[in-house]
């Protein structure tokens, strides 16, 4: 597509989408949200980019393979399930760190959860580019 | 409100049903979207409805109070979703794949992996 | 004993990862080969512990049963878990031979063994929607294996795959949904505990008939097997090797584990039903295959043949009956991923799989022609090989039930077996080659040569043991049959050793 106002617009929408679904993935831990549905988020904003720019200069902005990411993702997601063969837990129990931890509070509570869902995002933004970027340009 | 929603589903894979008959590898693709969006509120229903009774647990407690709605079956009908959208989204690809490649969306006239006899 | 189970499929999927990131040099395969001799490792200690403890089980994310997703194996899941890992280390080894560069760079071997993770899965999940969650898994890979490349052909069958598997999931995920309403438990071994207590037993065999649907399209049993014949023929070597060894197999194991450990209420209707099933998967199979003129083609219609011994197994569901289809369950992964292997060998060599076309192996290539014909023998039934064995003990509990049709079905079949086997080693063996050219084994390039035949002929090897020495195989299937009929000790270990307790379902408001 060669539309000048989708070119400069998207420039910031990606910019927008991408904080938007970090921010997404981070709130999920309570509240609705998560890794499924920030990767969602931060595809589109590709996928955005892609629409505006053609998907060669998409994938020249992603710089690795969309494929190489779904897999890494895969990756993360397991290393968050094996985390607790450290303590000897079973597999996939969430294993919890709080950083600044005092009598009264938790602190920053970081798990292995929080892992998993990363690499939940990673492979949903990745699978979810590499399938729109071959359909793409297929057409 | 079970009733309708059966209901609903009946018509669902009605449809999907006949959509499915068709030759066309789309219509097909179609019908088969239909059903398992039918499989998916089936197993919703299944897990019995309660309407206005979100399964939150309120701040400061550690249970919910009374009835709320069962959340297994959503979480199952979320993962069947996720998993029914990358099936699909492969199948498509497929579909279009299939009608660049042989030309013909007709599953009738795909035979190039199983020539008919006499080579016709 | 949560990483005991575990192990056999993080091992896959951690190869997976490291093969797909290094999938554009030769690391990808060697990572490949690692992974699946690290998963047979794996599954052999499991096996292991089985033998020695019973059935074991594990409560990932340490959630109890039947709330939490539950792996557990007894010896049926342990055996299949353990032959999954050995054709899968036979066919990344061969895929080291087979497999192009082109093919390497779009992700073989991760697919592979994202494939060899989701079969693994199958067979060790407690919980049915996790059943359905790796059979997803399995299905992905599945799909994305049988059209890698793309040729016109991949794209005709793929089409025919893919959208008859999908009608399956579905109507599997309904009969999921609707056995969630009645009992409120997904939980294999809570499912054995609550099914029978339903009220409504009608209601319970529908949903037991979706269940042998769906599970039989994916077991290809009569009238349900079309898409294989359409599709296996057209991949890469190796992927329909792994496709005829397990894919399949996965189905007869689900309708194996679902029947005797589920619905097991109405067992006069339901197995009836199999047994028919049985007879005609076996009948129509062979028969289909005598009319196919292609060396994949005859193979892949003989798996639908065989399906029918191992349902028949199911169908009579006596001791002896279970274990002659436990028995054949492992004879036949290994036979028949081995007989596609050979094929591939034949093609790499005679240049082709269509039997008119190819010919002269015997006397150019002897070496392959005692490999092919080592499987093809077992395949149809001659002792001393383990087909002998898989195939007496199943004709001897139907002998043994008064079946006396399903028993001379079952031997016709064997009959008919013999000579599609005869017809592909006077075809391609036999007969000098038409264009007049030796197909010899040397013509390959060393390295591809020794990957190629080192599986085929461990695999052979493995098939000859299991003939020549059938008794702890026998008496192994007997022990598994054994739990299966008797799932109690099953059922305590996932629950927990406690008393099972229905959960209640949550009503809808009065």
């Amino acid at each position: 597509m060669n539309s000048v106002i989708l070119m400069a617009g998207s420039r910031i929408l990606v910019a927008l989408l991408l904080v938007f679904s970090v921010f997404m993935l981070l709130r999920g831990h309570n509240e609705p949200g998560g890794g499924f549905i920030g990767g969602l988020i931060g595809a589109v904003g590709f996928v955005i980019y892609a629409i505006a720019c053609g998907t060669s200069s998409a994938r020249e902005a992603l710089r690795v393979p969309p494929e190489t990411v779904a897999a890494a993702g895969l990756g993360v997601a397991l290393l968050g399930g094996v985390w607790a063969a450290v303590d000897g837990d079973a597999f996939f129990t969430g294993q919890w760190l709080f950083l600044g931890a005092t009598e009264d509070s938790k602190g920053l509570p970081l798990s292995s959860v929080l892992v998993f869902d990363v690499g939940v995002y990673l492979v949903v933004f990745g699978s979810i580019l590499s399938l729109v970027f071959a359909l793409e340009e297929e057409v | 409100m079970e009733a309708v929603l059966a209901i609903l589903i009946g018509l669902l894979v009605a449809a999907s049903v006949y959509l499915m008959l068709a030759k066309s590898i789309l219509r097909f693709l179609f019908g088969l979207i239909l059903i398992s969006n039918a499989a998916n509120l089936l197993i919703f229903a299944a897990g019995r409805l309660t309407p206005g009774q979100p399964p939150l647990i309120p701040e400061g407690a550690d249970a919910p109070f009374g009835t709320v709605a069962n959340a297994l079956p959503q979480a199952l009908v979320l993962t069947a979703i996720v998993i029914g959208f990358g099936l699909f989204a492969f199948a498509l690809v497929l579909a279009w794949r299939a009608y660049t490649e042989l030309g013909t969306l007709d599953s009738d006239e795909m035979r190039l992996a199983e020539p008919r006899e006499g080579g016709s | 004993m949560s990483w005991l189970l575990a192990a056999p499929l993080i091992i896959p999927f951690a190869a997976a990862v490291a093969a797909f990131l290094l999938r554009n040099g030769p690391w990808g395969r060697r990572v490949s080969v690692a992974g699946s001799a690290l998963a047979l490792a794996a599954s052999v200690a499991l096996m292991v512990t089985v033998l020695q403890e019973g059935v074991v089980a594990a409560q990932m994310g340490a959630w109890p049963a039947p709330f939490g997703i539950t792996l557990a194996a007894d010896l049926l899941s342990a055996v299949m878990v353990v032959i999954t890992a050995i054709t899968g280390l036979a066919v990344a080894v061969y895929a080291t031979g087979d497999i192009t560069e082109r093919q390497e760079r779009l992700g073989f071997h991760a697919l592979f063994q994202v494939l060899l993770a989701g079969v693994t899965g199958a067979f060790v999940t407690g919980d049915l929607f996790n059943l359905y969650v790796w059979f997803e898994v399995m299905l992905i890979a599945s799909f994305g294996l049988l059209v890698l490349g793309g040729s016109k052909e991949q794209i005709d069958g793929g089409v025919k795959y893919v959208l008859l598997n999908l009608v399956s999931t579905i109507l599997f995920l309904s009969g999921v949904g609707l056995l969630y309403g009645m009992t409120g438990t997904l939980n294999m071994a809570d499912l054995a505990v609550t099914v029978p207590e339903v009220e409504n037993q009608g209601l319970v065999t529908v949903v037991a008939m979706m269940f042998m649907v769906a599970f039989g399209v994916k077991a290809a049993v009569f009238p349900l097997f079309f898409w294989l014949p359409a599709s296996y023929h057209t991949p890469a070597f190796s992927v329909s090797a792994v496709f005829a060894g397990l894919l399949t197999k996965v189905g007869v194991y689900a309708l194996i584990r679902v029947f005797t450990l589920i619905f097991t209420g109405d067992t006069g209707y339901t197995h009836t039903v199999l047994l028919w099933v049985a007879g005609f998967t076996m009948a129509v199979g062979v028969l289909g295959a005598a009319a196919q003129t292609d060396f994949r083609k005859i193979l892949s219609f003989h798996i639908v043949s065989q399906i029918g011994y191992m349902i028949l197994g199911l169908a009579l569901y006596t001791p002896l009956a279970l274990a002659g289809a436990v028995f054949y369950l492992v004879h036949h992964i290994i036979v028949k991923a081995n007989l596609f292997l050979v094929s591939g060998v034949a093609h790499r060599i005679a240049g082709g799989t269509e039997l008119g076309r190819i010919g002269g192996l015997y006397k150019t290539a002897p070496l392959l022609a005692v490999l092919f014909l080592i499987p093809a023998f077992s395949l149809a039934g001659f002792p001393p090989l383990s087909g002998f064995w898989a195939k007496y003990v199943l004709v001897k509990a139907s002998l043994e039930a008064g079946n006396w049709v399903i028993a001379g079905v079952a031997l016709a079949v064997g009959l008919l077996t013999i000579f599609s086997m005869t017809k592909i080693w006077g075809e391609a063996f036999w007969k000098p080659h038409p264009e007049g050219t030796d197909p010899r084994l040397s013509s390959l390039p060393a390295a591809d040569r020794r990957a190629l035949i080192v599986p085929i002929a461990a695999l052979a090897a493995l098939t000859c043991v299991i003939g020549l020495f059938p008794e702890p195989f026998v008496a192994f299937a007997e022990r598994a049959a054994g739990q299966l009929l008797d799932p109690e000790d099953y059922i305590l270990t996932v629950l927990g050793g406690r008393p099972a307790v229905p959960v209640q379902v949550a009503e809808a408001l009065p």
